[in-house]
């Protein structure tokens, strides 16, 4: 194989395996250490720089972080990297006076930015700072989008969401809400540079062809439409007994808020094996503390209505099958349907876009699935002036996903207004390396790895949070709990650096690596030889193989990079210096910092 | 700061016979100088006792004073351990194997333990062919009193103050052939291919089994003019760089074909050739063996491998004809038959 190139920022990225998987690439470790340095405002200011919600993500991030921690191949359970960011959340004091302060010098341009959900307001923060005069429009009455009008308070309070909404408003946003924008034609009419497009995917699927369906809708209602009239208020009360349909997180705030509003016998009923639900594990034993019992398999065929009175629904018991290509079936097992009790059924079985106000003839391209033609990396569409991002681009994701598409959308936006190339004159991410010896046995950071198993994060007592639907469940870290997580992370972005033209090839690094990271060998042609030629073979192909020159001997040093602890030791024990330890700092390059380096 | 190794080990670590991964036989985190020759030693004995399958608790590892003796610490925790005096490793040796026949012994010792104060026990525990491995971690120089020259430094080789010794060496190899060592071999530290094959096979020979393993002192004997560093070796590699000296530099490397010959540079320049045994000369035959030695070392090369083995050896309690059963094991009844067994005996002495 061929030497690895550590001087492309990817490789060592991609070894910060939280921070890889982040959408926006938040700097994980950087601030965990942070967190365990009683550094609250800072970890805080570093997480807001990359995710802008960090007391809200720190409550409902998908994380999809967690299942990629490094500490999941080296024991089980990830680092608790989501509720430490609601450590720094819950600690950070004041921390207004970290950011911009406006007022900004205006630059002339405006630019208009449609839904305030995560991805606007992300657009928004990146932009104002620069002069920018930004108007944010919504239907609703308050800025954060589906984060207000979906996700329930007893897992987001409003205090937290408005706090973190106000932090961008604050920075001199012109808002419009209780302000439907019912046509892009006119809007492209107005004298606005830019328009951003954050509308989300606010359709609810239904399920119109089931029988009974109009007969009982009184008493069937969508998800999303109906959590929304929830988190308003113009809903209070459910049924004692309540059906929920589908296996996603939606279905899981649904069952949980129904319990809150009076539903005493809750069930969740979706078509797949209970492995294979979309929503996450956690979203899933939540519910079932709330004595919410799932049932799987179960393929929603009829309501049952009677007298214009919705009593329950049947179901067709069924199996997953999977042909040869892994490719599921559910097929009916045989047997009598079977009937649930109902007195209101939630849809909860997905969401679609829809863009019913944006004309098709205003230069927006719209595909086959009437979804607009975006390009991926610079969010534009066919019309040059206009950008989408958050969940109207691709389609329902998650606000971290929302937010980094903001963060890209603006500096577009911040190009376009420029007059500079989208693609050309796009900035490389901010990246830094330096060592971290201090002496002998000494680092600049705390090297040793601890066993601890993951903790749990307390909740608060389900009799009051059952009979109060905006008492937040999670409690949250206490400070000492806090530290002792934060310090099972492991610093994946200290990286072990190896300069080939010190090492003596005394072994000591391969004799010490308690991982058995490290191999001196022959190379070899194909990477899947060498994997195999290795101290330990190297399983894993979706982590790299660090590749060294040739040294004195004609062999290279490879050195597997899946289950490093980032402990140190072969640098430690290296007489020659020959490997040292190194933090990697990465950050993706926002519309400000782009601007600045102009 | 910190200077602890993690618990966690490569999840996919294969099992041994005995169910366990090669951890198991691990020690105490080494407090030897960083580069240090004798860990990548201990790191070799770790992988032979795991590979043979070894029950810690039947194996006893026994050492002199040196930074080589302090090794033990570091291997095979759960093993029993006597870090006895200076250069007497061999007499406690013989007390534990004569008392309980049953275990491994592993004996580590330094050239300075060995060829110098414990020379008189050496002699006299090979002679007696006292079933046990005995590795010496030779470093030419006493390592832990700050790197003076020891026996085993070679004649025209420099020390770290400069100083150029002027003393010829103790080849302990040829030594212990002479003196009629069961099992001879010489290694290289920075060789586990060849090394740990040799410490299993040590283990299993009945009788003296003796491993002279060549083990750079990065602090006291790495500097230009040693013949004894690895440092100075791959800095003249580089000055040269001929195209021939490269492959050569093969003999810290994985494979060695039979008989052939690689090169390591030791010397002031000078090239010191680490040979595996050559075809030609016939490990079974003691005179061969001896001449196999004293012909590389004429040449100014250092033989690897193993030299010499005797298989028919027979140890020490064989030759004294002790119990088969280890005598701390005999309960009183055994010892002291009784009244009438005495009589018996006397009766047959009429
Ligand atoms: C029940 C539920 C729970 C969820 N829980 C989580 C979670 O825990 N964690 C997580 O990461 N994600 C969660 N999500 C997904 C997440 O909320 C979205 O992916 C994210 O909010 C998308 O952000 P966005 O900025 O693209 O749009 P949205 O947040 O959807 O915001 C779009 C806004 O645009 C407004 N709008 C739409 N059209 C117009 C128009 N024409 N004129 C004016 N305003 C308009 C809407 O009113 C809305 O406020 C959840 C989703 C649902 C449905
Ligand atoms: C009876 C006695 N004399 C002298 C010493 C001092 N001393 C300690 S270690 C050592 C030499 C060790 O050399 P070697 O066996 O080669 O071990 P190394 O440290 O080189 O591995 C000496 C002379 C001692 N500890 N005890
Ligand atoms: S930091 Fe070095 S010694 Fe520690 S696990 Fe990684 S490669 Fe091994
Ligand atoms: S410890 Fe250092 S000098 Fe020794 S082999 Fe490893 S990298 Fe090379
Ligand atoms: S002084 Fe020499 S022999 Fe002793 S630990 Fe250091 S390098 Fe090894
Ligand atoms: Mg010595």
């Amino acid at each position: 194989m061929k030497p690895t190139d550590i001087k492309d920022p990817e490789y060592f990225h991609k070894v910060v395996d939280c921070q890889y998987a982040c959408p926006a690439h938040t700097p994980v470790p950087h601030y965990i250490r942070l967190i365990a340095e009683g550094k609250y405002p800072e970890a805080y200011m570093v997480n807001w720089d990359s995710n802008v919600f960090p007391g809200i993500l720190g409550r409902t991030c998908d994380r999809p972080c967690e299942p990629a921690c490094r500490r999941v191949r080296v024991e089980e359970e990830p680092v608790a990297i989501c509720r430490l960011k609601r450590v720094a959340a819950d600690n950070k004091g004041d921390v207004k006076r970290l950011m911009p302060q406006g007022p900004f010098k205006a630059n002339g341009k405006k630019v208009a930015l449609v839904g305030a959900g995560p991805a606007s307001l992300t657009v928004a923060r990146d932009l104002a700072p620069l002069g920018y005069e930004l108007h944010l429009f919504d239907e609703l009455k308050a800025g954060g989008g589906f984060m207000r009008s979906q996700i329930p308070s007893f897992r987001l309070p409003e205090t937290v969401l408005d706090e973190e909404v106000n932090f961008i408003l604050d920075l001199g946003i012109k808002t419009h809400f209780n302000h439907y924008v019912a046509s892009m034609k006119e809007l492209l009419t107005k004298d606005y540079d830019a328009v951003f497009v954050g509308t989300g995917a606010p359709r609810g699927r239904d399920l119109p062809d089931l029988p009974g369906r109009q007969e009982g809708k009184e008493n069937i209602h969508l998800g999303i439409n109906w959590l929304g009239s929830v988190a308003f208020e113009h809903t209070k009360k459910i049924g004692k007994n309540v059906i929920v349909l589908g296996g996603g997180n939606t279905a899981m705030d649904c069952c949980r808020t129904s319990r809150r509003l009076g539903g005493e016998n809750v069930k969740v009923v979706v078509r797949s094996p209970f492995a294979e639900m979309k929503a996450s594990p956690w979203e899933k034993e939540d519910a079932q503390h709330e004595d919410i019992p799932i049932i799987d398999n179960h393929v929603p065929k009829s309501f049952v209505v009677e007298n214009g009175k919705l009593k329950g629904m049947t179901f067709e018991k069924v199996k997953a099958e999977y042909d040869a290509a892994g490719k599921r079936k559910l097929v009916p097992v045989g047997g009598p349907d079977v009937f649930f009790e109902a007195d209101d059924v939630l849809i909860a079985v997905g969401q679609e876009n829809s863009f019913p106000w944006i004309e098709r003839d205003c230069g927006i391209e719209f595909d086959k699935w009437e979804m607009p033609v975006v390009d991926e990396k610079t969010f534009c569409s066919t019309n040059t002036k206009v950008f989408f991002g958050g969940d109207a681009a691709w389609g329902p994701k998650n606000v971290i996903t929302a937010v980094a598409h903001g963060h890209q959308a603006a500096i577009s936006v911040d190009i376009f207004c420029n007059k500079k190339d989208l693609v050309k004159d796009r900035l490389s991410p901010f990246v830094n390396l330096v060592s971290q010896k201090m002496g002998i046995h000494e680092w600049g950071y705390d090297s040793e790895v601890v066993i601890d198993q993951r903790y749990a994060v307390p909740q608060a007592d389900k009799k009051v949070t059952l009979t109060n639907r905006k008492k937040e469940v999670e409690l949250g870290f206490d400070l000492p709990t806090g530290f002792k997580e934060a310090e099972r992370c492991l610093n994946c972005d200290i990286q072990t650096v190896f300069t080939e033209t010190k090492c003596i090839e005394c072994d000591a690094c391969v004799d010490i690596c308690p991982t058995a990271c490290i191999t001196f060998t022959e190379n070899a042609e194909a990477e899947t030889d060498l994997r195999a030629m290795l101290k330990q073979p190297a399983t894993n192909k979706t982590q790299d193989l660090y590749v060294s020159d040739v040294l004195p001997t004609k062999r290279v040093m490879v050195k597997d990079e899946n289950v490093c602890l980032h402990c140190g030791l072969c640098a430690e024990r290296c007489p020659t210096a020959a490997w040292d330890m190194q933090k990697f700092f990465y950050n993706v390059t926002k519309a400000h910092t782009h601007a600045c380096s102009k | 700061m910190s200077y602890v190794k993690p618990k966690f080990r490569h999840p996919e670590l294969p099992k041994n016979k005995l169910g366990y991964t090669v951890d198991y036989y691990e020690g105490a985190l080494s407090t030897l100088c960083a580069g240090c020759g004798h860990d990548s030693i201990s790191s070799a004995i770790i992988q032979g006792c795991y590979e043979m399958n070894i029950e810690p608790h039947r194996l006893a590892k026994l050492s002199g004073i040196g930074c080589s003796s302090k090794t033990p610490a570091y291997f095979l925790s759960n093993s029993h351990g006597f870090n006895s005096v200076h250069g007497r490793m061999p007499s406690v040796a013989t007390g534990a194997n004569m008392a309980n026949r049953d275990l491994i012994y592993f004996g580590v010792s330094g050239d300075g333990d060995t060829a110098s104060i414990g020379m008189g026990q050496f002699v006299h525990v090979i002679r007696r062919n006292l079933n046990m491995t005995y590795i010496v971690m030779n470093n030419g120089c006493y390592g832990l009193t700050k790197g003076q020259d020891s026996a085993t430094a070679d004649e025209g080789s420099k020390n770290k103050t400069g100083q150029v010794n002027l003393f010829e060496s103790i080849d302990l190899a040829s030594l212990a052939i002479e003196l009629g060592a069961t099992f001879v071999a010489q290694s290289f530290s920075g060789d586990k291919t060849q090394l740990v094959p040799l410490i299993k096979a040590a283990m299993k020979h009945p009788g003296f089994a003796f491993i002279n393993v060549i083990s750079p002192c990065v602090t006291f004997n790495n500097n230009l003019g040693s013949t004894k560093s690895y440092d100075y070796v791959r800095e003249h590699v580089e000055a040269t760089a001929t195209m021939d000296f490269v492959p050569q530099m093969q003999e810290i490397s994985v494979s060695y074909d039979k008989g052939s010959q690689k090169q390591v540079k030791m010397h002031d320049g000078s090239l010191i050739t680490l040979n595996k045994l050559a075809e030609e000369w016939d490990p079974l035959n003691r005179q061969s063996a001896m001449n196999a030695v004293l012909n590389a070392k004429s040449k100014g090369e250092i033989l690897t491998g193993l030299l010499y083995v005797n298989p028919d050896s027979k140890d020490l309690h064989h030759l004294i004809q002790t119990s088969d059963k280890p005598l701390n094991s005999l309960v009183k009844s055994e010892l002291c038959p009784g009244a009438d067994a005495l009589k018996e005996i006397n009766a047959g002495l009429r």
